[in-house]
C-alpha cells in the first residue's frame, strides 16, 4: 500500500525543503516548530491491464446504455479528446486518450459507423502540434483521420462552426462546436490529473466559444470559486454544471469516458522529487546535487528543454464512462482518494515552490502570468473547505520570474504585461477596461485559428484564475523574481527566503505559522 | 576670454574616438576640445553684435564631434580652430536676452538674400553656407569666424537674434533652440496629416522629450507613442503629451496594440502615419521603418552618421525618409513664423524647466561632457554650460 501523504511539523533536525525555481531547484530551510510540510500521497498502483479496463468500462457503463449500443451506420459520431495541457508533465506513449480513442474506433467499425469526427476540446487554448497529437493520438490515429479531415481542432471563432444549443436559467449561453452539437453521439476521452477537470467541464469548456466561456471564466466566478478542486463550492463549476444541465436537456448525446492517474510524475534522475527529503538516501543527495548543480551551469532554455522533453511514469489508476455526471462522482472520488491530505487550521505564510510548467506551457515559456496563475490560481487552490493560509496572510513564492514570452504561443500575453498589468493588476478593472479589446483583436484571433497561439482573451483568464489567491493574501513575495517583473505583477521581490519573511513580518509578524506546500504536489488539502 | 576650443582634427579625435569606443570616462578630456584664455577675435563685420553668454547647452550633435563620431559630410562645411556651442543664451551690450539661431545664413555672410529665404536656415541651396565674407561653416558653433556659445563672449549677427520674452526664465530660454528643432521635425512629420494622427517618436532625450511636446502642441488630436530607454524619460514622454510610453524595444507592439495590425516579424504590418527618430543609429531607422505603416513618413530628427540599415523594407513600404535640419521659417495654416517663435509658445505650455538638469563653469567641462554624454543613465536630459557668474 502506498503511504498516504501527511504533514510534517518542522523542528531542529528537519532537513531543508525542496523547492521548485523554475527550471532550478533550491533547498531552503524553514523555522523550526512553527512550520509544516504538506507530503502528497505515495503514487497509488495503476491497473494492471489499461486497454481491458476500458473495453469493460465501456461495455459496462455508469447510467447508460454500453457504447456498442448507441453506435449505429447511419449515424455521426464525434470523439473529443483532452488537450495538450493534460497531463503534466506529458506521460509516456501510449497516452490513455489513445488508448480510448482507438476502442472507441474499434466499436464503431464494428458498428459499421462511417461517419467519425475527432476534434481536439481545446477550448482557448492553442492549437496542438502534429508531433504532440501524434503523442496524445497515436501514429496510427492521427494518419488515418487527418489527411481526409476528420482529425481537428476546435476553434471557437468560427462562426459557421458554432453553434447554440439553449440558455441556462442564470442567463449562460451554450455556444459550442457545431459538429459536436449535431453528433448523434459524442464521446469525450479525458484524461482527469486533478480535481478540477472533468465532467460537463470537459465538453462546456473544451469545445465552447468565448461568448460560452466568458460567463465563468471572469473575476467574479474566480474569486468566488473556492476552490477549484471542490466542485461543489465552486462559482466557476456552478455555472459550468448549469451550462451541463443545458447540454443533457437539449444537446447531443454524451458518453463521458474518464480516467484517472497517478502522482507517478517524474522518471529516474528525477524520482528524488518526489521523495521525503528526511529519507533521501545517499543516492538521492548525489542525485540532487549533480541535477542542481548541472542545473545552474545551463542556459534557462537547454534547462527547459530537457525538463519539457520528461516523459512522466504515470499509471492509470481507473477507467469509467457512461452518464457525465454519474461518471465525473466516480473520478472525483478516486482522485480525492489519491489526493486529500487532512490538515489541521491554517498558518500565517504559504511557501511554494513554482516549477517550470504549468498548464498553458507545455514546451514553452513559463512567462511570469503564468507564474501568477499557477501560483495563485493552482497551486494555492489546492485545498478543500478553507486555504491553508489564512486570510490576509501571506504567500511566499520561489521562481526566476524572468520577463520572457514564447511569441508563437503566447503573444497576447507579451501585450498583457506590457499594456494591461501596467495599468491595472486587478482582475475585475482589466476585465472592464481591457478584456473585449484582446479577445476581438483579428491578429490574435488570426493567430489562435491558424498558427499555433493562445487566444487573446487568454492571459486574462490566466490571471483571474489566480483571482482567488490574489484577494486572499494580504501580500505575495516572490524569491528570486526579477523584480522590476515581480513588482509589474504587483507582487513584492526578495532575494532570500530569509529577506521573505523579514518582508512578511510587516504583516504576520516576527513569528508567523508556516506551511509549505511540497512539490511536485498534485494533492488536496482538506483544511478543517 | 576663457573659451573651450577644437583644435586640429586629425590625432586628436582619433584619440577621442578610441576613448569613447572603449568607454573611458576620460576620452572627452584626451580629444580635440581643450580650455585656453586668449584674446576676444575681431568682429567677421562690422554688423556682428558682442554678446555675452548666459547659458550654453551641450548638443548630441557637439558631443558627436568630440567623440570623431561625426560624419565626415561636414568636413567641408566646418572650419578649425572654433569655438562650440550652438544652443545659446547670451545677453547684448543693452543688457537684452537673446537666444541665437545659429544657422549662418546669407545675411550673416553679407550674401544677397533669395526670395524665398526669410530664415537663415531656408531655401533651396546651401552653397552660401561655405561663402561670403566669413569662414565655411554650417553654424555658429562650427566655423572659425563666428565663435559659440562655449565662451564667455562671442559675436552674432542681428540676423541670428531672437528675443527672449520676458517671462521666461534662463533655464526656459536655454531651450528654445532645441525645442525649435523639434518644432521643425514635428511640423515636417505633421505635413499631409489630416485625420488625428498616429505618431510615433524614437529617443527621448531632449530633442525626444521636445518632440512630443511640440507633436502634441499642433496636434491635440494625435495619437501619439513615445519609446524611450529610462524611466525618467518614459515619464517625461507621457507628462508632456505622449498617450503610450513604451521602452524600445516594445514599441512595435505599442503600435500593433493601437492599430490592430499584425506582428510580421520584427515589424507590423500597419503603424505609426510618420515616425520622428530622435537616435539616428542603424537599429532606431531600422525599427522605424518597420514600424511606420506602408507610404508613412520616417523624420530623421537626432543627427545620423554612417550607419547600416536594411532598407528592403523601406522600398517594400514605399517609404518616405526625410531629415530634420534645424529650424526655418515654419508655414501653419498659412500663418508663417520663425521655428523660435513656436518654441516659445511649447515651452510655455509645458513644464521644460526640468529638461535642464545641470550645469556646469567652463572649467569643469570634463565633467559637463561627461554628464551629457550619459544623461540617460544618470536620469538627465540638458546639460549646459553657465557662464553667468564669470560674465
Amino acid at each position: 500500500m502506498p503511504r498516504p501523504g501527511f504533514v510534517l511539523d518542522v523542528d531542529r533536525s528537519t532537513p531543508p525543503m525542496l523547492f521548485w525555481h523554475g527550471e532550478r531547484f533550491s533547498l531552503e530551510r524553514l523555522p523550526a516548530d512553527r512550520s509544516r510540510v504538506i507530503y502528497p500521497a505515495e503514487p497509488h498502483p495503476g491497473l494492471r491491464d489499461v486497454r481491458a479496463e476500458i473495453r469493460r468500462a465501456i461495455a459496462e457503463p455508469l447510467d447508460s446504455e454500453p457504447l456498442a449500443e448507441l453506435l449505429n451506420p447511419d449515424m455521426k459520431l464525434t470523439i473529443c479528446f483532452d488537450d495538450v495541457s493534460l497531463s503534466l508533465p506529458k506521460m509516456r506513449r501510449p497516452d490513455v486518450r489513445q488508448l480510448i480513442v482507438e476502442a472507441v474506433l474499434t466499436e464503431a467499425a464494428a458498428a459499421g459507423v462511417d461517419d467519425v469526427h475527432i476534434i481536439a476540446a481545446l477550448g482557448l487554448h492553442r492549437r496542438m502540434h502534429d508531433h504532440e497529437l501524434r503523442h496524445v493520438l497515436g501514429d496510427r490515429v492521427v494518419d488515418s483521420f487527418a489527411s481526409s479531415g476528420h482529425l481537428y481542432q476546435h476553434d471557437a471563432e468560427d462562426p459557421d462552426n458554432l453553434t447554440v444549443i439553449g440558455t441556462t436559467d442564470h442567463g449562460e449561453v451554450v455556444e459550442i462546436n457545431r459538429r459536436v452539437a449535431e453528433s448523434d453521439l459524442v464521446v469525450y476521452a479525458n484524461v482527469n490529473q486533478v480535481a478540477m477537470d472533468g465532467g460537463w467541464k470537459s465538453l462546456v469548456t473544451g469545445v465552447a466559444s468565448y461568448r460560452c466561456l466568458s460567463h465563468h471564466h471572469n473575476p467574479q466566478s474566480l474569486e468566488n470559486t473556492r476552490s477549484l478542486m471542490d466542485r461543489h463550492h465552486s462559482a466557476l463549476h456552478h455555472s459550468i454544471w448549469r451550462m451541463g444541465s443545458v447540454l443533457r436537456d437539449h444537446g447531443p448525446r454524451v458518453f463521458q469516458i474518464e480516467t484517472t492517474i497517478n502522482t507517478d510524475a517524474f522518471p529516474s534522475p528525477f524520482d528524488f522529487l518526489s521523495k521525503r527529503e528526511w529519507e533521501w538516501t545517499a543516492r538521492d543527495r548525489a542525485s540532487y546535487l549533480a541535477t542542481s548543480k548541472s542545473l545552474d551551469r545551463t542556459p534557462t532554455r537547454i534547462s527547459r528543454r530537457i525538463f519539457h522533453s520528461i516523459k512522466a511514469p504515470y499509471a492509470v489508476t481507473g477507467v469509467n464512462a457512461g452518464f457525465t455526471e454519474t461518471v465525473h462522482e466516480r473520478t472525483l472520488a478516486e482522485v480525492y482518494r489519491q489526493h486529500v491530505v487532512e490538515v489541521e487550521g491554517q498558518t500565517d505564510i504559504l511557501t511554494m515552490g513554482i516549477p517550470f510548467i504549468c498548464p498553458y506551457n507545455p514546451d514553452s515559456v513559463m512567462n511570469p502570468i503564468l507564474v501568477m496563475c499557477m501560483g495563485l490560481g493552482y497551486m494555492f487552490n489546492m485545498y478543500r473547505g478553507r486555504p491553508l493560509v489564512r486570510e490576509g496572510g501571506v504567500i511566499i513564492m520561489t521562481h526566476p520570474t524572468y520577463r520572457e514570452f514564447d511569441p508563437a504561443h503566447h503573444p497576447s500575453y507579451i501585450d498583457f504585461f506590457d499594456e494591461v498589468l501596467a495599468d491595472t493588476t486587478d482582475p475585475h478593472e482589466m476585465s472592464m477596461k481591457w478584456e473585449r479589446k484582446y479577445a476581438e483583436d483579428e491578429w490574435y484571433r488570426h493567430l489562435y485559428r491558424t498558427q499555433n497561439a493562445y487566444h487573446g482573451v487568454h492571459p486574462f483568464y490566466a490571471w483571474y484564475w489566480g483571482a482567488h489567491g490574489r484577494a486572499w493574501a494580504s501580500r505575495v513575495i516572490i524569491v528570486g523574481g526579477h523584480p522590476d517583473t515581480v513588482r509589474r505583477l504587483g507582487f513584492t521581490p526578495a532575494s532570500t527566503m530569509t529577506d521573505a519573511f523579514e518582508l512578511a513580518s510587516d504583516v504576520v509578524g516576527t513569528r508567523p505559522t508556516i506551511t509549505h506546500l511540497h512539490v511536485p504536489s498534485v494533492l488536496v488539502a482538506d483544511v478543517r | 576670454m576663457k573659451a573651450l576650443r577644437i583644435h586640429d582634427r586629425d590625432r586628436r579625435f582619433a584619440a577621442s574616438r578610441l576613448g569613447s569606443v572603449l568607454g573611458s570616462p576620460n576620452a572627452r578630456g584626451r580629444g580635440p576640445l581643450s580650455l585656453d584664455t586668449s584674446a576676444f577675435q575681431q568682429a567677421p563685420t562690422t554688423e556682428w553684435q558682442e554678446l555675452k553668454v548666459m547659458l550654453s547647452g551641450i548638443c548630441g550633435s557637439d558631443l558627436a564631434l568630440i567623440e570623431g563620431r561625426a560624419s565626415a559630410y561636414f568636413d567641408p562645411w566646418v572650419t578649425m580652430p572654433f569655438i562650440p556651442g550652438h544652443e545659446i543664451l547670451a545677453r547684448t551690450a543693452e543688457g537684452h536676452r537673446v537666444v541665437i539661431d545659429p544657422v549662418l545664413g546669407h545675411q550673416c555672410r553679407g550674401l544677397p538674400v533669395p526670395d524665398d529665404v526669410s530664415a537663415p536656415a531656408d531655401g533651396h541651396d546651401y552653397s552660401h553656407m561655405v561663402g561670403g565674407q566669413i569662414e565655411p561653416g554650417i553654424q555658429t558653433g562650427f566655423c572659425c569666424s563666428a565663435g559659440g556659445g562655449w565662451a564667455e563672449r562671442m559675436w552674432a549677427h542681428p540676423s541670428q537674434m531672437h528675443s527672449v520674452p520676458e517671462s521666461f526664465s534662463d533655464e526656459q530660454a536655454v531651450l528654445i533652440e532645441p525645442v525649435a528643432g523639434a518644432v521643425h521635425a514635428a511640423l515636417i512629420a505633421l505635413r499631409s496629416r489630416d485625420e488625428a494622427p498616429l505618431l510615433s517618436v524614437i529617443g527621448l532625450g531632449t530633442i525626444g522629450i521636445s518632440t512630443v511636446a511640440a507633436l502634441r502642441h499642433f496636434r491635440p488630436d494625435a495619437r501619439i507613442v513615445a519609446a524611450g530607454r529610462y524611466p525618467h524619460q518614459l515619464e517625461a514622454a507621457r507628462q508632456v503629451g505622449a498617450d503610450v510610453v513604451t521602452r524600445f524595444d516594445g514599441l512595435a507592439r505599442a503600435l500593433r496594440r493601437l492599430t490592430g495590425t499584425a506582428m510580421i516579424g520584427p515589424d507590423t504590418g500597419g503603424g505609426a502615419d510618420s515616425t520622428l527618430d530622435c537616435v539616428g543609429s542603424g537599429d532606431t531607422l531600422r525599427t522605424s521603418i518597420g514600424t511606420t505603416r506602408p507610404r508613412g513618413r520616417v523624420v530623421a530628427v537626432g543627427m545620423p552618421a554612417e550607419v547600416t540599415v536594411d532598407l528592403a523594407p523601406l522600398w517594400h513600404r514605399e517609404t518616405e525618409l526625410v531629415g530634420a535640419y534645424t529650424y526655418g521659417t515654419e508655414d501653419v495654416a498659412g500663418v508663417r513664423r520663425h521655428s523660435f517663435e513656436h518654441a516659445i509658445d511649447v515651452i510655455s505650455s509645458f513644464p521644460s524647466p526640468w529638461l535642464l538638469s545641470a550645469t556646469y563653469p567652463l572649467n569643469r567641462h570634463r565633467d559637463a561632457l561627461a554628464h551629457a554624454a550619459t544623461a540617460g543613465r544618470r536620469g538627465a536630459f540638458k546639460i549646459a554650460f553657465d557662464l553667468r557668474e564669470e560674465n
